[in-house]
């Protein structure tokens, strides 16, 4: 990589941050509400420098009062405003997921089309800080699962940044899914990988559209956020053994972008999918039974590496065996190479 | 404030309309809804709440409502949505599921949209408020003219949303105004089972802003009590809210036999009848006469029947149109 001119690294975070400043500059509509995105500039940093710049109307703390204002986004953007919306953690969302899943993703459809709903929904996913059960989960699924609201999840900050933009200019509700672990803030640690260069101008990643972010020719590695990152530190070790990985990030969940999981699977002919949400009914799930439907011919049944089917536990040592690890993915992959040959 | 001449027959003519369209519903609704009570069959499937009664409390808040204020109604729309300008062809067409519906048949008769006069109602308890107040924030924020309205029934005021959106709706000073329809009647439970205070008019003082207690089903009341809080939003002054003593003449939902009612109650009801009221007011006030009554009413008649013959002979979607306008 040859990026030694003007390499500007920025966090998720910051990435995020100046993504929803730049098109608060051009479009009066788009306006940012929610709890402590404020002077405080959201507990996760994603409107940092907002409030100082646009003011207290534009950028609008709540009252700890989720079902109105989230019932609120929905009633603005209806009525030609863009809310921009965080509501911090996104296990917290059951107090208000009868706005979200009832109002936010249907009235377009109720409507015939005729209202528009254009929110962007920004919440936190992932554990792996003792956390506890309600402030930890991923709950990917639970909304990828819901009709009328599009999903996205970076793993890093060039992604964070374009699917920021793109979802602000998206006339559909989106629900912009961003991990802890990811976001460069101090408190949470760092994933040195999703700190990259991010072009100053503004820029779209389009959404519903899968990156291969390393190629490999060996076995197919999906996944989103944390589970990306997970994907490559194995893949690194797969490569010392003369194993060649491909990792594919979906970047979005809705719409869900079979075609470039299909073509990596169609090459490799193996394929591992991880995923820090629940191990039953999720996206691991969808994306194997996606390559299933299509009749791929797979030299090893494939396999997922997910949270398993409990709450997340408080205690270090519980939660840490039981989130998804580079190692998990290396064992799933030995797995496979055992069955292959049997 | 008090209703010219011109608002109070604009208030009855859209009870007229209203009443019809209800009576009308109900007759063609029972239409082919065999064997016993099959909710899906007939020209008019699923589930029908009826809101003849609560006329005056759509014509009395909506007489002072042009198409661009917000209303979010409930899921006892009708007469809300006729009372704000809902187009009645498509409003009935959607009813029958039919292409030429305000959604092509997606929506149905819970899910009213009408972006043309800024109308939308819910299936869920207390749901439209959030929107309402969604859209007061809009305009304030737009410094755009126009109020929202949130039409809810007495149930709503134990939920949730109540609370937290009359707590927004005060603290950002929105032009908002909520109006509580009280039918008595939680489906099956009473108020006085359900609802701690008597008047939940009263809860606006938690939230500092006026409420208003409207006795007696009166549209001409209920005209002022609005007047005066629509006035106050639109002054930019803020939220209220407004109890409106109203009653159903018909069940919860169309086939409820309504076994939970008191003896007598549907009676006395039908007594205190508001259109009845309305006219002998007419009557007394402008010397408003049989033969003016009688061209009226075969104007409004027509005009509801016009709008069923057209959601009759307007054709099914295709089946596989369901797939289109999730997204846009």
């Amino acid at each position: 990589m040859t990026v030694a001119t003007k390499e500007r690294k920025l966090t998720i975070a910051r990435a995020m941050a100046e993504a929803i400043a730049q098109e608060m500059r051009i479009d009066e509509k788009v306006f940012v509400m929610g709890e402590d995105v404020g002077t405080l500039g959201g507990v996760f940093g994603n409107t940092r420098g907002l409030h100082e710049e646009f003011g207290s109307v534009r950028v609008r703390d709540t009252p700890i009062s989720e079902t109105a204002f989230m019932g609120a986004a929905v009633g603005a953007a209806s009525d030609g405003m863009r809310p921009i919306v965080e509501l911090m953690f996104v296990d917290f969302f059951g107090v208000c997921f009868d706005a979200i899943y009832n109002l936010m993703a249907k009235n377009t459809y109720f409507s015939g089309g005729e209202t528009p709903v254009p929110v962007v929904l920004m919440t936190s996913t992932g554990g792996g800080y003792s956390d506890g059960g309600q402030h930890s989960q991923c709950l990917h699924a639970t909304f990828a699962h819901l009709p009328g609201m599009k999903v996205v999840a970076p793993s890093n900050a060039y992604d964070a940044k374009g699917l920021m933009t793109a979802a602000i200019r998206d006339n559909n509700p989106v629900i912009f899914m961003f991990h802890k672990a990811l976001q460069g803030m101090g408190w949470l640690g760092t994933e040195k990988d999703a700190i990259v260069h991010v072009p100053e101008e503004a820029y779209e990643v389009p959404i519903g559209k899968a990156a291969i972010v390393r190629e490999g020719s060996d076995v197919t590695i999906v996944g989103i956020t944390s589970g990306v990152h997970h994907g490559l530190k194995a893949a690194r070790t797969l490569a010392e053994r003369g194993i060649s990985a491909e990792v594919v990030d979906l970047r979005s969940l809705v719409p869900l972008d079979r075609d470039t999981v299909l073509a990596s699977v169609r090459k490799t002919g193996r394929l591992i999918v991880v995923d820090e949400d629940y191990h039953s009914y999720g996206m691991s799930a969808e994306i194997i039974s996606s390559v299933a439907e299509q009749g791929v011919t797979l030299k090893a049944p494939p396999q997922r590496v997910a949270y398993p089917d409990i709450p997340i536990p408080f205690t270090p040592v519980m939660e840490q065996w039981a989130l998804p690890s580079p190692e998990k993915i290396i064992a799933a992959f030995e797995k496979m190479q055992k069955m292959e040959t049997r | 404030m008090k209703p010219s001449k011109e608002q109070q027959l604009w208030m009855y003519e859209h009870m007229l309309l209203s009443r019809y369209f209800e009576e009308s519903i109900e007759t063609i609704y029972m239409e082919g809804k065999t064997p016993a009570f099959n909710m899906a069959k007939g020209p008019i499937p699923g589930e029908m709440h009826l809101s003849n009664g609560q006329e005056p409390c759509a014509v009395g808040v909506c007489a002072h409502l042009n198409a661009a204020d917000v209303v979010t109604s409930t899921h006892r729309p009708h007469h809300v949505a006729i009372a704000k300008g809902v187009d009645l062809d498509r409003m009935t067409a959607e009813i029958f599921g039919k292409k030429t519906g305000l959604s092509g048949g997606r929506g149905g008769h819970m899910h009213i949209f009408d972006a043309a006069v800024n109308f939308s109602c819910s299936g869920i308890i207390a749901q439209g408020m959030g929107p309402a107040v969604g859209a007061a924030l809009s305009r304030q924020m737009q410094q755009k003219d126009g109020v929202a309205v949130a039409f809810l029934g007495e149930g709503a005021a134990n939920q949730g949303a109540f609370h937290e959106t009359l707590n927004l709706a005060a603290v950002w000073k929105l032009p908002v105004v909520f109006v509580i329809e009280d039918n008595a009647w939680g489906i099956s439970v009473s108020k006085s089972a359900s609802t701690a205070i008597e008047r939940n008019s009263q809860r606006a003082a938690a939230y500092g802003m006026p409420g208003h207690f409207v006795p007696g089903n009166d549209p001409l009341a209920v005209f002022e009590a609005a007047g005066e809080a629509i006035e106050r939003a639109r002054r930019g002054e803020g939220p209220s809210l407004i109890e409106i003593e109203t009653y159903r003449l018909a069940g919860h939902f169309m086939g409820d036999a309504e076994g939970y009612r008191p003896e007598g109650e549907k009676d006395a009801l039908f007594a205190k009848d508001p259109i009845p009221k309305l006219r002998a007011h007419l009557h007394a006030q402008y010397g408003w006469t049989d033969s003016d009554d009688a061209a009226l009413v075969t104007r409004c008649n027509a005009r509801v029947d016009s709008a069923i013959a057209f959601a009759r002979d307007s054709a099914y979607p295709a089946p596989e149109e369901a797939m289109e306008k999730v997204f846009v």
